[in-house]
């Protein structure tokens, strides 16, 4: 029988040749530096997942090629979307006109409990909706004027950021002048946060401004009331870079308790600005999402003397490593206790593979996400017996790629900014049995008739974070994968020929 | 440990068990800061009052909770609606992965559009490099038939002139000079989506007939304007077209584009206006646009061609597709069928059997200008009161509109029409002034949930429900898919307050 999709790295090479067969010259030479194969490398093998590749051949965080299709965003929706629209007891304003905010808004999924409206505000749309005249005459008036009625209408937001759209830096307004008057005015934390979305070359650069913005606007003021009475105890931790999607950062906040650590800072879902405040006063950081949370990390480890660390909470072989990995920077109350909590749940763990793996075995997956998932999430497709075909980050950089050769298989397609078109001829080629990335990917997939699972929202699942979240994921996975609606895009009466004949 | 493989709870469920709910609720006083629940619980009363009211209405500098959205999402949304056209949009990439995301979430379906991806070298010199290679890329990766560019805020703020831009890029060789790329400014600090979508059909339609000359035929042309029930509503005006035997042509028909079949292809394009239909668009005799405040400019421009024109706002409920129905057979002298006669009486016998669930019942609306007027005309149909009727973008003139059109109705003694205000104004205002029934898009179940009263989703975007826009709201057709959506939730509603077994369920009532 012939063979009609490809099926391993030598097919592979030969698929991105003939992929980038389809572009014009310039357009061809920049994106063939984007797409790979992951390669053997005489690295030590990772000690948890025992692999060792070669991905950082890929080049990364370089501009997009116009007039193609980019899964990418830009600054504004790293500052905003990402890092600063979680927190949620401050008012973050969409500066400028009111379309980012209005397709932000409440779109990301990051879980608070609080009163929205009253206390919290992360499900909100604030902006300064700038006409013609605010872009003809500037807009640093109108900013001062929103604070002051944000001031007066919600007495309870704990402060305010405003994070920059595409024509406050082309203007050259002065948002910072704005905000420390305003501080001054009102008493209030004011961040002023230069995330123009024309900035840099995706979302990447926003988490880094914003991360900045941390650094400069609420780390380096005067001690708030909220950091001077704080005591800090030997087992406080800050969980840096779990926006809480579904309820991610809860589902990883409740084995960080159980095994004796206290999470007094969870960045930035659910997160509120003491939480942030008190962060440079904790023993360790424990980063999550590194891509978009490590620069604030290195500041703090320079400045405090605060460590940091990645962890993994996604699938059990990587949780149970995890939590064995921070407990080892406390002492062995902590270290029994971590393997107390893995012992808990390890029953869980066992029904969840012994229900869903025969399911799922050997099924193929193609991801194209963001931060930190191209890397973290294949290991629990892994605990699930599932296979990676190919990977990739939409604004991952060099230490990125270098990163997921603990993580991939020598073998695996590599795609850095892959493009609509790209992706699309590489998921009609490789047909893996499940995609996983986001919004603007899921339709197209779906009606070329593979199961798909947004990798950005959980599908508006989750969470997908921790036990708990493994529970949901693997359930998900096996919902896409095997739902009986896959087998009824052939109309029968098309049926083929020979078989109709039998 | 709530969790377990038997059954997999996931957030809704697995948050409120007693694991989690005192790991929050220890996280709130050991870490937050947070207020005092008194003063949380003061200040929350207080938003509701009628003081609050007075000081929210009074601002004027901040917007929160808007319903518009900018205009090149409207500039993508018409450009679609072409055979076989990507949307470009030259400026800042992240704004297209936006339009694209808002798009799909609402349709459940591709939306196909890319960018001229302009970073901090175009800020300072300009995007002509990016427009060059672009279009260029744009062609040979996505073989589109049209290429329909629009902007971002950057590249106006920059000044950016698309004309000579897209010039330079054919004489570049980036597509053949006689490749068609028609063009809109769309500045996303001016207006809002619906000004985009006028901005690209006036782009478009320009493109093909200001070199044309116009020989006049008989056919119509149809605007839809900017619609989340495009897919239904294009199809049904279609078919009572096609019950009168009316030679028409829609201008921009996403009907196809976002309904696309699950068979095993990616349709990228599908269906949509022909570009030959599109130039011969300018032959018809008159073009009717569906939504007025979606396509000012254009219907300006199309009646200097010659023809007739004819705008609606938004034709839902009996009276506005009677008027149009009428308006089509004036102008296409083709008498309206027995069938759409029959049609109507079939929807005036069922707002008959249910007027009196509906009669006197009070309304809060809001969405696009077209919209909340064709909606508010149609609740006064029903005997129903229209009180706070509220469009973020919507004019003074569109206010003076409003208003002419509660003065027609006893029904719209009550009612006031709130223009350039936003969804925090309207939670003021039914805060202060209550009404049985919310009716606009997804954003409103934060209102739903801050008042308590009950959301009709008929306004784009939907997110949270599913096919919504499948079925028209348009026609006599859609009339009763609107009518049976208020009535739903008229009874839902009595239901859910007489469900109390042995208190208030003697009005459970099992026949209404």
């Amino acid at each position: 029988m012939a063979k009609d999709h490809v099926s391993g790295p030598e097919d592979y090479e030969a698929m991105i040749e003939e992929v980038l067969e389809a572009y014009p010259d310039k357009a061809r030479k920049k994106r063939a530096k984007h797409l790979q194969v992951s390669q053997a490398t005489d690295e030590a093998p990772d000690e948890t997942t025992g692999i060792a590749s070669k991905c950082d051949t890929t080049k990364s965080n370089i501009k997009s090629v116009p007039g193609v299709m980019t899964i990418r965003g830009c600054a504004y929706a790293g500052s905003k979307g990402v890092v600063w629209g979680p927190v949620k007891d401050m008012v973050h304003i969409s500066h400028g006109p009111v379309g980012c905010g209005q397709y932000s808004w409440s779109q990301r999924r990051n879980y608070y409990i609080g009163k929205t409206g009253v206390d919290s505000f992360v499900t909100m749309q604030f902006t300064t909706d700038f006409q013609e005249k605010d872009i003809v005459f500037g807009g640093d008036k109108k900013l001062g004027k929103t604070i002051d009625e944000i001031n007066e209408l919600f007495p309870l937001a704990n402060g305010t950021t405003i994070q920059s759209e595409c024509p406050i830096g082309l203007i050259g307004d002065d948002i910072e002048a704005v905000a420390k008057e305003k501080k001054k005015e009102h008493g209030k934390t004011m961040v002023p946060v230069r995330c123009e979305g024309f900035r840099g070359v995706s979302q990447s650069l926003g988490h880094h401004i914003a991360n900045d913005a941390v650094r400069d606007w609420v780390f380096e003021q005067e001690e708030s009331d909220n950091v001077k009475t704080f005591e800090p105890g030997p087992y406080d931790v800050n969980v840096i870079g779990d926006y809480n999607i579904g309820g991610d950062a809860w589902a990883s906040r409740i084995l960080l308790e159980e095994m004796g650590l206290n999470v007094v800072g969870n960045w930035s879902g659910d997160a509120t600005l003491a939480e942030i405040e008190r962060a440079p006063k904790a023993k360790l950081n424990l980063i999550h999402c590194y891509r978009s949370m490590n620069y604030i990390c290195r500041y703090m480890e320079e400045k405090y003397g605060v460590g940091w660390m990645e962890y993994n909470f996604f699938g059990p072989s990587q949780i149970a490593a995890s939590l064995r990995a921070i407990a080892k920077n406390f002492d062995e109350t902590i270290q029994e206790n971590a393997e107390k909590v893995i012992a808990k749940y390890q029953p869980l763990v066992d029904d969840i593979i012994a229900k869903f793996r025969p399911r799922l075995e050997g099924k193929s997956v193609m991801l194209y996400v963001g931060g930190l998932r191209p890397r973290h999430v294949v290991t629990a497709y892994d605990d699930l017996g599932m296979v990676i075909a190919g990977t990739g980050y939409e604004f991952g950089h060099n230490d990125d790629y270098k990163r997921t050769g603990h993580y991939v298989k020598q073998g695996t397609l590599i795609y850095d900014d892959v493009t609509g078109y790209e992706l699309e001829k590489f998921i009609e080629k490789v047909r893996p049995d499940l995609v996983g990335s986001g919004i603007k990917e899921k339709y197209p997939v779906q009606k070329m008739g593979i199961p798909f699972r947004q990798m950005h929202s959980w599908d508006y699942s989750g969470p997908y974070h921790g036990y708990d979240g493994f529970a949901i994921f693997a359930r998900d996975m096996d919902l896409a994968i095997n739902n009986p609606v896959w087998g009824m895009y052939d109309a029968p009466w098309d049926a083929p020929k020979a078989i109709a004949a039998e | 440990m709530p969790q377990s493989a038997d059954k997999v709870l996931d957030h809704a469920p697995l948050f409120q068990q007693p694991e989690y709910t005192e790991m929050l609720a220890n996280k709130k006083v050991k870490y937050e800061c947070g207020h005092p629940d008194e003063l949380v619980q003061e200040i929350g009363d207080w938003t509701k009052s009628w003081d609050y009211r007075e000081k929210n209405l009074a601002r004027e500098a901040l917007t929160v909770n808007p319903a518009k959205a900018c205009q090149p999402l409207g500039a993508v949304f018409a450009s679609q609606g072409y055979e076989a056209t990507m949307p470009f949009v030259h400026g800042s990439q992240g704004c297209v992965a936006y339009y694209r995301s808002h798009l799909s979430r609402h349709f459940k379906e591709p939306s196909s559009c890319v960018s001229s991806s302009m970073t901090e070298d175009a800020a300072v010199f300009g995007g002509l490099i990016n427009m060059v290679d672009g279009l260029a890329n744009t062609k040979a990766l996505y073989n589109p038939k049209m290429i329909a560019v629009s902007t971002t805020c950057m590249a106006e703020v920059i000044g950016d002139d698309l004309n000579s831009f897209i010039q330079q890029a054919k004489e570049k060789g980036s597509v053949e000079g006689s490749f068609d790329v028609p063009f809109a400014h769309t500045p996303a600090f001016v207006g809002s989506h619906v000004d985009g979508y006028d901005n690209m059909q006036k782009g478009i339609l320009s493109h093909f007939w200001d070199k044309a000359e116009r020989t006049a035929g008989d056919s119509i042309n149809i605007i839809p304007g900017f619609d989340g029930f495009a897919v239904a509503n294009n199809r049904e005006i279609k078919r009572m077209l096609g019950e009168m035997d009316v030679d028409f042509t829609f201008l921009s028909d996403v009907s196809d584009v976002y309904d696309t079949p699950s068979d095993g292809e990616f349709r990228m394009y599908d269906g949509g206006t022909t570009l030959e239909d599109a130039k011969a668009a300018l032959n018809a005799k008159a073009t009717i646009s569906m939504q007025k405040y979606c396509t000012p400019k254009t219907m300006e421009y199309v009646s200097e061609t010659g023809q007739e024109v004819a705008t609606f706002h938004y034709p839902m409920g009996i009276q506005a597709t009677d008027e149009f129905l009428m308006k089509v057979s004036e102008l296409t002298g083709k008498a309206i069928p027995e069938s759409l006669k029959k049609e109507r009486g079939r929807f005036v016998d069922a707002l008959a059997d249910s007027q009196a669930w509906l009669h006197g019942k009070t309304y809060a609306i809001y969405g696009d200008p077209d919209f909340v007027y064709a909606m508010a005309r149609f609740v006064m149909e029903t005997g129903g009161e229209p009180i706070h009727c509220l469009a973020t973008n919507g004019s003074k003139a569109w206010v003076k509109e409003m208003e002419a059109l509660f003065a027609t109705s006893p029904f719209g003694a009550k009612a006031k029409a709130w223009g350039g205000k936003d969804l925090w104004h309207m939670r003021s205002l039914m805060a202060t002034e209550t009404v049985d029934m919310l009716i606009g898009n997804s954003y409103g179940k934060y209102l739903e949930r801050d008042i308590g009263t009950p959301l009709i989703r008929l306004m784009f975007p939907i997110f949270d429900r599913h096919h919504h826009h499948r079925f028209p709201t348009w026609g006599y057709q859609g009339a009763l898919t609107t009518l049976v959506k208020l009535l739903d939730t008229v009874f839902e509603k009595l239901d859910d307050d007489t469900i109390i077994p042995g208190e208030t369920d003697y009005s459970y009532d099992l026949t209404r």
